[in-house]
Parts: C-alpha cells; sequence; structure tokens
C-alpha cells in the first residue's frame, strides 16, 4: 500500500473538475440555504436544466457554445421563478418538498421517449462541448500539478470551472457584504421581522433563489464540458444530498464555506477508497469483495460528517458564536 | 405622573365622548367595518375605530379577545374578511405587511423577533428605510450605498445610544436578554422613522427595572410625535401612561375613552372578571384607587 500515492490521488480529486462544478453548485446552495434560509433539496434539477440547455442548444440547435450556456442560465431562471412564485410566500417547508419533487420530475421527463427528439431521451447527447475544446489553450499534452498529473483536456475544464468558483464566490461575497446581503440574513433569522420593517421579503428571497439556481445551471454547464455527455442518470437525487454535505461540512454562511466543502469532501472520498483498497489488495479486508469498497468509502465519509455535526456544528470555517446563539 | 398634567393643558383628545366607536379630532389610523373570521368563529368583528394622532393608545382586554388578530390585520399581516381601513388617509386594504411599514406604520411583535444571527448595529441597519445598496443590482455598486451606509450607521448609534445597547452594538442580538431584545426591537422599528409605532405587549417578560425604562421610551415617543398604538395586560403599566384606552372582548370594541373612564365602566370589569367580580375584584380594584 503505497501512502503517498493514495495521497496524491486523493489531492487529485480534490482539485479534479468533478470538484470544482460540485463547489460551484454548492455556492448556489450556499445562497439559498447559507443566507437566505431556503430549504432547497432540489439544486440538481438547477444543474440539469443548466446542463440540458447547454447541450440542446448546442446539439439540437447548432447554436454556439456561450450561447448555450446562457440558455442554461435562462432555463435555471424560468425554474427558479415555477418553483418560486407558488411557495415562497408560504412556509419554508413547502419550498423544499417541491424542489425535491420538481428535481426528480425534470429527470424523468427529459429521459422520457417524447422527450428524445429534443434531450436524446436514455441515451442523451454528446459532442456539444468539441468547440470548448477546441479553444485550448493548452498543446496537446500532460501536465504536472504538484505531483499529480492532468491531461491538457482536464487542464481547460479545471481553468474554467475554479475561474467560475472564483467568479460565483466574489459575486457572493460582494452582494452578502452588502444592504442587499444584510436583508438575505435578516430573512434567514426572522422573515416575519424583516418584513415588518417595510422590506419585500418575497422578491428578497426570488431573487436569492434565481441566484442560486443560476450558479448550479452553470455548474451543471460545467459537469457536461468536462463529461462531453449528458445523460439523466447523471441527475439523481443524491447530487444534492452531496451538495448539502459538502455545505455543512464547509461551513454555511460562509463564503468559501461550499468551495472548502467541495474539495475536502473530494479529499475524503479518494482518500478513503484507497486505503480500503489497499488494505482489501493486501489481504488485510477478506471479508471485503472489491466492490463494496465504493460503498463503505461513503460509510466513512458519513461517520466524518457526523462526528463534525457532534464537534463542529457550524462546520470547518463557520462561526462558532453564530451556533451558539440562542436561536428562538 | 407629572408629564400628564402638563400635556393636560393641551390635550388633544379634549372634549372627546367615552363611547365606542367615537371620532378623534385628527385620526391617524380609520378602521371600519372590519371583520375577521376562523372558521365559524368570528375573531374581531370592530364597528368603527379611530386612534388620535400624537398619543398613546392602550388596547387591553381579556385573552381571546381578539386584540393581536386586530394588530396583525391593521399592519397588513393578516387580510380581514370585510372591512375598510386607512393609515394618514391612505387606503390599506390589500396592502401587504411591508408596504403598510413603508407608509410609516410600523409594528413589533408579541414573540420578540431579534435576528439571533445577525449583529446588534445590523438589526438597526437593516430597517433604514430606502437603501439604494438594498437593491440586487445596487449592492454591486459600493460607492453608491457608502455614503447612505454613514448616515444611517449615525442614526443607529444614536438610537442605540438612547436605549442604552450601544455597549452591545457588536453582539449577536440572539446574545441579549429578553429585555434588551424588546428594546432593539423598538430601536430597530424607529429606524424606520414610524409616525405610527404598534407595539405588541411591550412589557411582557421583562424584568421591572426594565419595564420603567421601556415605559420612559415609550412616552418619549409620543413627545416626539410618534403616534403609539399598544396591547398591553399589565393595568398599572396601561392606566400609567395612556392617554386613550380601547376595550376589546370577544372581537368587539366594547369600551374605549381615558384610563380614568375605563376604571369605572362597568363593562369592562364584566369583561375582564366575569361573574365572580364580587369580593375579589372589589379588593383589586381598591388597592388600584390607593
Amino acid at each position: 500500500m503505497d501512502l503517498l500515492q493514495i495521497l496524491a490521488e486523493a489531492f487529485r480529486s480534490a482539485i479534479a473538475p468533478t470538484a470544482a462544478f460540485y463547489a460551484l453548485a454548492a455556492i448556489g446552495l450556499n445562497m439559498h440555504f447559507g443566507y437566505t434560509g431556503l430549504l432547497n433539496f432540489g439544486q440538481v434539477g438547477f444543474m440539469l436544466v443548466g446542463a440540458y440547455g447547454v447541450a440542446i442548444s448546442v446539439n439540437t440547435f447548432g447554436l454556439p457554445l456561450p450561447v448555450g450556456f446562457l440558455v442554461g442560465v435562462l432555463c435555471a431562471v424560468v425554474l427558479a421563478l415555477l418553483l418560486g412564485i407558488p411557495t415562497l410566500r408560504l412556509r419554508a417547508d413547502y419550498l423544499s418538498i417541491c424542489t425535491i419533487a420538481v428535481a426528480e420530475v425534470l429527470r424523468l421527463l427529459y429521459r422520457a421517449q417524447f422527450a428524445a427528439p429534443l434531450t436524446g431521451g436514455v441515451y442523451g447527447l454528446q459532442g456539444f462541448a468539441r468547440s470548448f475544446y477546441d479553444v485550448n489553450p493548452f498543446p496537446r499534452g500532460s501536465y504536472g500539478l504538484l505531483g499529480v498529473n492532468f491531461t491538457h483536456q482536464a487542464l481547460w475544464v479545471m481553468v474554467v470551472g475554479w475561474g467560475l468558483v472564483g467568479v460565483a464566490c466574489a459575486i457572493s461575497w460582494m452582494l452578502v457584504h452588502s444592504p442587499w446581503g444584510r436583508v438575505l440574513k435578516g430573512i434567514r433569522e426572522d422573515e416575519d421581522a424583516v418584513r415588518s420593517l417595510g422590506k419585500n421579503v418575497f422578491a428578497y428571497k426570488m431573487q436569492s433563489l434565481v441566484l442560486g439556481g443560476v450558479f448550479g445551471a452553470l455548474a451543471g454547464g460545467v459537469w457536461m464540458l468536462a463529461q462531453q455527455t449528458v445523460t439523466p442518470e447523471l441527475f439523481m437525487p443524491q447530487v444534492t444530498f452531496y451538495l448539502w454535505a459538502m455545505l455543512l461540512l464547509g461551513g454555511a454562511g460562509r463564503t468559501f464555506g461550499p468551495v472548502l466543502g467541495a474539495i475536502i469532501m473530494w479529499f475524503l472520498l479518494s482518500i478513503f477508497d484507497g486505503l480500503l483498497r489497499g488494505a482489501a489488495a493486501e489481504g488485510l479486508l477478506p471479508f471485503l469483495s472489491n466492490s463494496d469498497v465504493g460503498a463503505l468509502r461513503h460509510a466513512f465519509v458519513g461517520l466524518a460528517l457526523l462526528l463534525l455535526i457532534i464537534y463542529r456544528p457550524q462546520g470547518i470555517i463557520g462561526k462558532r458564536e453564530e451556533m451558539l446563539v440562542n436561536v428562538k | 405622573m407629572s408629564s400628564d398634567e402638563v400635556r393636560a393643558a393641551a390635550d388633544p383628545l379634549a372634549g372627546t365622548e367615552p363611547v365606542p366607536g367615537v371620532a378623534k379630532p385628527d385620526p391617524i389610523l380609520k378602521a371600519s367595518g372590519i371583520k375577521r373570521r376562523f372558521g365559524g368563529l368570528t375573531a374581531v368583528n370592530v364597528d368603527h375605530l379611530e386612534v388620535q394622532r400624537g398619543t398613546i393608545t392602550a388596547l387591553i382586554g381579556p385573552n381571546g379577545a381578539g386584540k393581536s388578530t386586530l394588530f396583525n390585520l391593521l399592519s397588513g399581516f393578516d387580510q380581514p374578511d370585510e372591512g375598510q381601513w386607512s393609515f394618514n388617509d391612505h387606503q390599506l386594504r390589500r396592502l401587504r405587511g411591508h408596504q403598510v411599514a413603508r407608509l410609516g406604520m410600523v409594528r413589533t411583535f408579541q414573540l420578540t423577533k431579534a435576528l439571533t444571527r445577525l449583529s446588534v448595529l445590523d438589526n438597526m441597519l437593516l430597517a433604514a428605510p430606502g437603501q439604494t445598496g438594498e437593491g440586487f443590482l445596487g449592492a454591486f455598486w459600493r460607492p453608491g450605498w457608502k455614503a447612505q451606509e454613514k448616515a444611517n450607521l449615525a442614526q443607529a448609534e444614536s438610537l442605540l445610544e438612547r436605549f442604552k445597547l450601544i455597549a452591545k452594538r457588536d453582539d449577536m442580538a440572539g446574545s441579549l436578554s429578553g429585555g434588551q431584545r424588546k428594546l432593539l426591537e423598538m430601536a430597530r422599528a424607529l429606524m424606520v422613522n414610524p409616525s405610527l409605532l404598534m407595539v405588541d405587549e411591550p412589557m411582557a417578560g421583562v424584568n421591572p427595572a426594565l419595564v420603567q425604562s421601556l415605559l420612559g421610551h415609550i412616552t418619549a415617543l409620543r413627545d416626539d410625535g410618534v403616534s403609539v398604538v399598544f396591547v398591553e395586560h399589565d393595568m398599572d403599566v396601561i392606566m400609567g401612561i395612556s392617554d386613550w384606552i380601547v376595550v376589546l372582548a370577544q372581537g368587539q370594541v366594547i369600551a374605549e375613552g381615558r384610563p380614568a373612564d375605563i376604571r369605572s365602566n362597568k363593562q369592562v370589569v364584566d369583561a375582564y372578571l366575569g361573574a365572580q367580580h364580587d369580593e375579589p375584584a372589589a379588593a383589586a380594584g381598591s388597592e388600584e384607587e390607593s
């Protein structure tokens, strides 16, 4: 068992394109939950409409890729409005029920037979990311980064993905450190109080839902660039729950919380995977077949999250005093 | 009660008959025909009610009389089944809570709503009206709202000074005691520059030392020209600071008048004490007189 190798692999996972788009989607979730207190259990739905927005525009309608991203973002805005208009005037639980249901309905809708001419049905769409790789500024080859190698293609996705994460962080930071963000945080604490002070709570919640959804759609787009293929089965509900785990791990209500959460989560998943596989290869775990490793590593990450919730409920960079406050 | 005597000279309610639904010389709030039903129960059924500008008006009544429901209706947090009401001659029907607040009629809550995970100062700054940085796009352009923020900060600090919360300005609002939260809620409401403040049970759960200071703040507000309507249960408080008292029972205004009128009103005593008011009521009454 080569510990150094396992660590290097874990590091690779932590900065890979996958971590980037998860971080981006988690930033959106942080806008919803961390700052506004909206319980969105369907962030994957925003990723889905973003991803398909890109793929369908390029493949089916022959539009250029940037326009595809724009379409994906517009789809997320429409989805946020559809979700928000009926539910945001009601109690928080209604939004969470609707989001979880709508995300799943969307997945079934996009894979349905009648939608196949547009979405490719269960087979999905391929080849829409070609123009993205055509403009890759990195020459063909393998690039070493602190002991791990990435292909020129992966590197290009990473630059774009982490670049978007940076932009999203900057936007979030500017917004939450403005009077706009202050109203949002007020709504998170008590929306009736904010309403009694003359703020249009519904409009703020809607803006937050739209913005976070747009981040989710961009994440879906980046995901599709990395994957170069889109199928409905990618957008299972557990994606949302990974995002929640990352957000809580890093610290909700902090600008870099979701980014750190995504990085650490992928680092941990990879390191448990490497350790278990290494141990299995040495015959230390005779009761464990190779296919069980994937499941068991999630159990270990679950355990790590459990310990975190018990001993550091505010997340890694959350503010402890905020958790200790007597919330009534 | 020396301030009472001083004001007695220029009593804005002089000559107003103490009868339910009486018209006031200069009403800031007018309501008529307000009905709110919950299923078969009519929680509020107010024929006519006016609130005089620049006075402290108390809304009292036994539990379940509909005081809080009426409060919610008037402030736009609930909509009545029937009725018209206006504030400063603005019709309020169909306006939502935040729109009513923007007109200058700001309410507080029976269960204090401090924004717990925001600092005391942020609680105050949030309430300032008309901030350009509150818009989604405006928020990005920092120079556009910096100056306004500074002015709001000055106002917030002077209010915190007045309410003796300045030492707590950077603490989380959730770390304040119950009484301090009441003070913060009131100070925060004043950030909106209201012309009518609606206070729901300001003294509930507040220790006696703070009660005096809260009372002082309420009378000071009136003296600054803010009209105050408040719901309260503590009779000493009500009789002490109110200029006018409105008594609700079973959703209806059964009496209104000055404290002296209310104290001697048989209907009010009946509503409060029901059938069994012979001995204990007499005892309590004589105690209050002394």
